[in-house]
């Protein structure tokens, strides 16, 4: 198939940055998403031109590193995928392709389609752990953890810290997010004892890293890879407020 | 390739007497450091997955300076990550005849006899603290209606000691160590340092005491200092080109420290994973593994009948070939990594392949759908029939899944005493970067394992002992300033050349021919091809590479470079340690030695040994051999059939 893309160029974060065209021809439907890009990235190098910089790793949906907006969604149409598990088959051959970078201001645009996602570590440094020092830790049948428990718990926990939630939200919250790490520990009896104070510093601390408020939209939700339930945001919420009532 | 025979090394680490109470009799041994002196010392960990992370943080726990490194944009990437199956620990919690005994018995045998048994044993006592760890931690395992955690049989063990979280075991395990580290960096023990690749290891003295790293944002090369340095930077199985490493996994951390005087021990041990998804066509990037539970319940055929092309359905059962279940009746499709891999192989060479070029074998789930309903299978393995639907187009519901090996994971590594010391004083090598517990081959379910038990419980020993001599004073600027120099041309050096090719053209035809002549099966032949064309390809690269934009920037093009050099290096010691290891063992093959039955034939007399090999700058690799003795499991040739 042969494709036109319209990619987000910016040399660096003093750079206003501007839509690029390209024309990427021959590409195949059995490919990643990723692999298209390397193709057409290895035509610039060859060409005297500066590649299209991009995150990536694992390239097997995990790693959570890759990430753009495609054609106005992020990581793509296709549901509960990342950029790196998208393949060229979902596409028209002779179809015009976006591609941008997460916008959110908490993310700055560090060059083309890589942006700065540290805020979310801060996320998790203010309180998205059970503090445990290695060595300490009773027998791990010492105490049972309800099967029902156990497995909501792990289905907030396959957050990947990608960053879609924020870039699809119109309020750049990192609710999702924030809300997925919360839920984990909290439906857990090892999170119990810092539950929250946890709630509390993490929420906080989001609202310290620019992120907006959560209203509810629910497009977080839609293009999270991993499917993290909107309900956690209620878990966060519930928590949060008990904490400040203290 | 020549080398030249050095005297023997040994390890001096591990104690005498019983082995059960060696690792006790070492951790009493060991020096502690006064709690107020631990501040003074400064610590480098490079890397962040479940050996470094964990390692990291621990290690800020106890007192230290700590300063992380990692080349992704933040530690939760590193690629411990993408691990599905599992983490074996000797918890007997099913009663069905487990023990620490057993487990390090299983490891020992599945490495093939070439691994060493005080660091196995280790490895299996420690394996049950590491579950009380991560289930306090908050790490969400699979459990059983009564609350108690769940386990499988996984990679062919008789016993059920596999815990895991749904198929995401290593994700659920990276995170609990990464949220253990972000607690160590707000509590202001660990600095660190995303975003900066390790580029050289500063020597003083004798001793490790820092890196030399390029921020990959500015391009700004740093240099850190510190009283050790630990080296968690993971395998080098890239060296292929392709495989199920993630893009940035490369060997340049571990091979500078070469370089620099570590030896480098069974560079040949590599792991072929048997089932991956099969290259699709030239742009293919990376590979992706399918978990191994999945032959628990798929049956692995290919057509009786060469170029058979019709549908798979439409091949009826007295046509198909279910190879592993002919020529292995006891273990039948479970048979381990690397026997299930060359069987592959062989049924490929023989032109009954399938799919695409003819790389691929049938993986088939059309019985145990029948046997257990479609729901059953899909409870058990939905998400990856998913995953495989994504990447092929196929349904593997009505179509069995196509499977090929593919590389995995490399056994060999730095080679390191009991405590985790590499041969250069102060620098510590663990988790996959290091040679230590796996031998010639690793069982499924181990590597979590081994990286959480270095980090979280060895290392912060062992370390602790090395550094109660410390600190060890201010470091020589010369000594770092060189270092600095070194990284600084070298990258002057790639951007200069301003050739016709790409890096990624010249890593791609380099693991081609890794693949062909240092893959599944090596012969003497083959590796000689290898080694007479490696050089050639490495001259050509350093003058006709194309490395486009400035240091001073973001520049993937030249990280890329920067490491598809130095996996050449690496490339022609493989190839030079499978062709002096003339035994196949584990996951290394050499067609000339096999038995009547095409099996592995080991030879002990001439290869009971580590191979540690020591770089000389100028001259050729000096080979030093570890001696392997075997007190409480008696070596014997493996069998499954």
């Amino acid at each position: 198939m042969n494709l036109t893309l319209k990619v987000w160029r910016q040399s660096g974060p003093s750079d206003s940055g501007r839509m690029v065209k390209y024309r990427v021809e021959e590409v195949s439907p059995d490919m990643s998403f990723l692999e298209m890009l390397d193709v057409l990235n290895e035509r610039l190098i060859l060409e005297g031109d500066d590649p299209i910089a991009f995150d990536h790793d694992c390239r097997e949906g995990i790693c959570g590193m890759c990430g753009m907006v495609i054609n106005g969604v992020a990581h793509g149409e296709q549901v509960a995928t990342t950029t790196c598990q998208l393949h060229m088959r979902h596409f028209e051959d002779g179809a015009t392709i976006t591609i941008e970078p997460w916008r959110a201001a908490p993310f700055p645009v560090v060059k083309d389609l890589v942006v700065d996602r540290s805020a979310f570590d801060r996320i998790i440094q203010a309180g998205g752990f059970v503090s445990v020092p290695a060595g300490s830790a009773p027998d791990a049948h010492s105490l049972p953890v309800r099967k029902e428990d156990a497995d909501s718990a792990f289905d907030a926990a396959t957050c990947i810290g990608c960053g879609a939630c924020v870039a699809a939200c119109p309020n750049g919250s990192a609710s999702l997010f924030t809300a997925a790490k919360i839920t984990h520990l909290s439906l857990l009896p090892q999170g119990q004892p810092e539950r929250l104070s946890r709630a509390k510093a993490m929420v906080d601390q989001m609202d310290a890293e620019g992120f907006g408020g959560c209203t509810n939209t629910g497009e977080c939700t839609a293009v999270c890879p991993k499917g993290i339930p909107l309900d956690t945001i209620a878990q966060m919420n519930s928590d949060y407020l008990k904490a400040n009532a203290k | 390739m020549k080398y030249a025979e050095g005297s023997p090394i040994q390890d001096t680490k591990a104690p005498e007497g019983p082995i059960e109470d060696r690792w006790e009799k070492r951790k009493f041994a060991a020096k502690l450091v006064n709690p107020a002196n631990k501040r003074k010392l400064n610590v480098i960990v490079v890397g962040t997955g479940l050996a470094g992370g964990s390692a990291a943080a621990t290690l800020g726990e106890l007192g230290y300076n700590v300063k992380s490194f990692c080349y992704q944009d933040t530690p939760r990437r590193a690629h411990s990550i993408a691990a599905q199956g599992g983490i074996n620990a000797a918890k007997n919690y099913r009663g069905d005849g487990d023990s620490v005994y057993r487990l390090f018995y299983d490891t020992v045998k599945g490495g093939d006899f070439r691994s060493r048994e005080s660091n196995v044993y280790r490895l299996a006592q420690v394996s049950v603290n590491i579950i009380d760890q991560a289930v306090a931690q908050g790490v969400p395992f699979a459990r059983e209606y009564g609350g108690l955690l769940d386990t499988r049989s996984f990679g062919g063990a008789q016993v059920s000691r596999t815990f895991y979280a749904r198929g995401q075991t290593g994700q659920q395990l990276l995170l609990g160590a990464y949220q253990a580290l972000e607690r160590q960096v707000a509590a202001g023990t660990v600095e660190m340092f995303t975003r900066h690749e390790m580029l050289d290891l500063i020597i003083d003295n004798g001793r490790a005491r820092g890196v030399i790293v390029r921020d990959m944002v500015t391009g700004e090369i740093e240099r850190h200092v510190a009283d050790a340095v630990v080296l968690a930077t993971g395998g080098y199985g890239n060296v292929f080109f392709l495989s199920t490493n993630a893009k940035g996994c490369n060997t340049t951390a571990i091979w500078r420290a070469h370089e620099r005087g570590a030896y480098f021990a069974n560079p040949c041990y590599t792991q072929i994973h048997p089932t991956c998804i099969p290259v699709s066509g030239e742009y293919q990037s990376k590979l992706t593994l399918m978990s191994e539970s999945l032959r628990n319940d798929g049956r692995v055929w290919v057509p009786l009948r060469k170029g058979d092309d019709r549908l798979p359905g439409d091949i009826p059962d007295d046509e198909r070939d279910y190879y592993l279940e002919r020529i292995y009746p006891a273990f039948g499709n479970l048979v381990p990594r690397d026997i299930a891999s060359r069987a592959a192989k062989n049924v490929c060479d023989e032109g009954r392949g399938v799919g695409p070029g003819g790389l691929g074998v049938y993986l088939d789930f059309r019985d145990a759908i029948g046997r257990l309903g479609r729901d059953a299978v899909e409870k058990k393995y939905g998400n990856l029939f998913e995953m495989y639907e994504r990447i092929t187009g196929e349904n593997p519901y009505d179509q069995p899944m196509r499977i090929y090996p593919a590389v995995h994971y490399t056994m060999g590594g730095l080679w390191v005493d009991y405590d985790l010391q590499s041969t250069i004083p102060g620098l510590f090598v663990i988790g996959e970067a290091n040679f230590s517990d796996h031998g010639a081959n690793r069982l499924g379910a181990s590597a979590l394992m081994q990286g959480l038990a270095d980090g979280y419980f060895v290392l912060p020993t062992t370390l602790g002992d090395y550094l109660a001599a410390g600190p060890f004073g201010e470091v020589n600027e010369e000594a770092v300033a060189e270092a600095e120099a070194k990284v600084t041309s070298r990258i002057e050096r790639l951007l200069a050349v301003n050739g016709t090719r790409t890096p990624d053209s010249f890593h791609r035809e380099l693991g081609r021919l890794m693949w062909d002549y240092c893959g599944m099966e090596r012969t003497e032949e083959s590796l000689r091809k290898a080694l007479e064309r490696i050089p050639e390809l490495r001259a050509e690269f350093w003058a006709n590479v194309k490395v486009s934009g400035a240091n001073e920037e973001l520049n993937q093009v030249l990280e890329k470079a920067g490491r598809v050099a130095d996996f050449f290096d690496l490339a022609e010691l493989m190839c030079l340690d499978a062709l002096v290891r003339s035994e196949s063992c584990g996951g290394h093959f050499r067609a000339e030695s096999q038995d009547a039955d095409g099996e592995a034939l080991r030879d002990d007399e001439h290869f009971a040994h580590v191979s540690a090999w020591e770089h000389s700058p100028e001259g050729e690799p000096v080979l030093h051999k570890e001696p392997l003795e075997y007190d409480y499991v008696k070596m014997s040739q493996r069998s499954y059939k």
